[in-house]
């Protein structure tokens, strides 16, 4: 994973709550074996008709909107199905980070792990940046280090969990560490009782 | 000693590495053909092996075809999905339940049915409805693609610690209120991020009471509360339940496991950093009006007005659903026609919820204006089923039996609901666009979704005869 420090670009606002990651990316994209081609599909019962071609009214198909790199959205964002897909779809799009008021557990966990930023704010502050990002031309600067968020006439600072901020600052690989406590792995299997459950069973 | 919550005792018993976040050690890893694939690829990628095959179990269920299954998978996307993980579950040494193996279902009806779903474990499945496993008062939770890559290569994930949430539920249900309804009112009562970052607890005697299927049907939709898991305690249910399964422990080994179950509920005095009481008493059979499964509405009730809420955000999200399900504010939920009846999903295709809804469907026909399928959780349920004569009660009824799998829970597979139609689901999710684009799902109990079948728009099966 490439390190996150300073996302700068334009946004996209789409305030609503609660989106879910079917929305994100629905079931029928869902059979490919890669991790990447999922972009074109984002969003994609919101943003084509019936016979797929692109509804104009939809933020994401502005002109304007097309090397936008920041998403602004509304509470719970991406709740639900614990898909990566919908994490990949975004960041296939362009998109390098998401601010939000509030974020679903595992779709945070996964946007980590990808290395999309989940920037959470109050819903105040989130819906006074929505404001500024009807302007396609309105430029974001969000800062990992320093955990600020400036725009025009906006600066604010934000939350992330610091463990997830470190992470994504050096872009590091989790399995890796992981393997290092191979002495840990081994003293705790040790100690496991022997009746667990093993599919030797079958 | 400091007392504590069930929940804290799994973490602390599972905790390899103490910092924050922890690294917990996984029991059983469960894994399905749709979020495997490019864990599976990236492991191989970095030249890496899966470290405890023997504690991985993986089945085929998304995305696979419920009726002729002798022809093969015809959708060839589908079919070099499922053949990803056939070839990859072969080569790193997994138990896999394939398309013809009558062990076959829904990963999560599956596990508990093998008795691989045990007290006091830690699973993860790249899944969010793992939360299902919780019933048998393990620690379970969905996680991610790359998640499912740590767990294959190293058997532990690495996680903050969720907070704690009791949710009491006082009393006993009413006669026609089923599990399913108990879990829809506390979504409706606490909202779709009312469990955000918290393992809920359910509690009380309304939770007592319930069988194991039922239990499953609650703990099942935490995720749906936004929940990170869902648990309920073991007791003699649990272990009646258990015993004699292929992967329970047997003999002297049953004796020490039970040994240790019976040291895992929360302790009396436990804090919890958030409780919430229900009284039973209250409940009624719900039906879901919305595109989130906290919209729903009693069954004697109707369709609210946006403008009774008060939350902006709610009220709007509120407005784009009616709109989405075509409904009128005020329309007696009774008076909703649907066209279609999905009787499955991992939150409701279990024996229990098969028979009950065969009992309200007894000597009766399914709707002319309705399609209606049975697709059960898993081929043993649909074995017993057949056994118990239940497929001639469906059949009969004028329903489509089929095998198992997740059909037209999130629609991968051709079992999808046209635009437009209305759809009456015992599944767990009425997101736009679930069941089929353009689709509108109405969540409801198994009895709920056979009486509708039978009647051709919602009825309260309260007053069933
Ligand atoms: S039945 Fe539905 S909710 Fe359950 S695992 Fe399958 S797709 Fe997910």
């Amino acid at each position: 994973m490439k390190p996150v420090k300073t996302i700068t670009g334009t946004m996209v606002p789409l305030l609503r709550s609660d989106i879910d990651t079917d929305q994100i990316i629905p079931q029928q994209f869902l059979k490919r074996i890669e991790r990447t081609g999922y972009g074109e599909f984002l969003f994609d019962s919101w943003a084509k008709d019936e016979e797929g071609a692109l509804k104009p009214d939809f933020v994401l198909n502005e002109l304007a909107r097309a090397n936008a790199s920041v998403l602004v959205t509304g509470r719970n964002f991406g709740c639900g199905s614990s898909r990566e897909h919908a994490v990949w779809a975004l960041h296939d799009w362009g998109f390098e980070a998401v601010v939000a008021p509030s974020f679903a557990d595992i779709f945070r966990n996964n946007a980590v792990n990808v290395g999309l930023l989940p920037v959470e704010m109050d819903e105040e502050t989130v819906n006074r940046l929505a404001a500024l990002a009807a302007s396609p031309q309105q430029s974001i600067v969000i800062d990992l280090e320093n955990l600020k968020v400036v725009a025009e006439g906006f600066d604010e600072t934000f939350l992330i969990d610091e463990n997830a901020r470190k992470r994504l600052l050096q872009g590091l690989d989790p399995i890796s560490e992981t393997l290092q406590l191979e002495s840990d792995l081994k003293a705790f299997e040790s100690r496991r009782p022997s009746w667990f459950p093993t599919t030797a069973s079958f | 000693m400091s007392s504590s919550t069930l929940f804290d005792k799994i973490w602390n018993q599972h905790t390899v590495d103490d910092a924050d976040p922890a690294l917990l050690f996984v029991d059983l890893h469960l894994v399905h053909e749709v979020t495997s694939a490019q864990a599976f690829s990236g492991l191989d990628h970095a030249g890496r092996t899966v470290r405890r095959p023997e504690l991985t179990l993986a089945t085929v269920d998304h995305a696979i075809p419920t009726t002729g299954r002798g022809l093969g998978i015809r959708d060839p996307l589908a079919k070099r999905q499922v053949d990803a993980l056939k070839d990859n579950c072969a080569r790193h040494g997994i138990q896999l339940f394939g398309l013809d193996d009558p062990r076959q279902g829904i990963v999560h009806v599956v596990g508990p049915e093998q008795g691989m779903t045990q007290p006091g474990m830690v699973i993860v499945c790249g899944d969010s409805h793992t939360s299902t496993h919780g019933a048998f008062g393990a620690l379970a939770f969905g996680v991610g693609t790359s998640e499912v890559e740590h767990v294959l290569a190293t058997q532990t994930i690495r996680q903050n610690k969720p907070k704690s949430m009791a949710i009491e539920v006082d009393g006993g249900l009413p006669p026609g209120v089923t599990a399913k309804d108990l879990i829809l009112g506390i979504i409706s009562s606490i909202g779709v991020a009312g469990g955000q970052g918290h393992v809920i607890e359910y509690r009380g005697d309304a939770v007592r009471n319930l069988s194991m299927e039922e239990r499953m049907t609650v703990c099942n939709m935490s995720i749906e509360a936004g929940a990170r898991a869902g648990m309920i305690a073991p007791d003699e249910t649990t272990f009646a339940y258990l015993k004699g399964r292929p992967a329970a422990p047997q003999g002297e080994a049953w004796d020490d496991a039970l040994e240790h179950w019976r040291t895992l509920h929360s302790d009396d005095d436990a804090e919890f950093d958030a409780v919430r009481h229900l009284a039973a008493a209250d409940l009624e059979p719900y039906v879901t009006w919305g595109v989130n499964p906290a919209q729903s509405s009693a069954v004697s009730g109707g369709v609210p007005d946006p403008s009774s809420f008060s939350d902006p955000a709610i009220r709007e999200a509120a407005e784009r659903a009616l709109e989405y399900m075509a409904l009128t504010p005020g329309t007696a939920i009774t008076d909703i026609p649907i066209e279609h009846v999905f009787l499955g999903s991992c939150t409701n295709a279990r024996i229990e919820d098969l028979r009950a809804a065969a009992s309200v469907i007894a000597g009766k026909q399914v709707n002319d204006g309705v399609s209606a399928v049975v697709v059960p959780g898993s081929m043993q349920v649909k074995i017993q089923a057949e056994q118990e004569g239940l497929d001639l009660v469906f059949i009969d009824a004028g329903f489509e039996w089929r095998d198992a799998g997740c059909s037209s829970c999130l629609a991968m597979n051709d079992d999808i609901i046209p635009a437009g139609a209305r759809c009456a689901s015992t599944s767990n999710r009425n997101y736009e666009g679930r069941q089929g684009r353009n689709a509108r799902t109405h969540l409801v109990s198994p009895a709920m979704a056979a009486a509708a079948a039978v009647a051709g728009h919602f009825v309260d099966v309260r007053e069933w005869s």
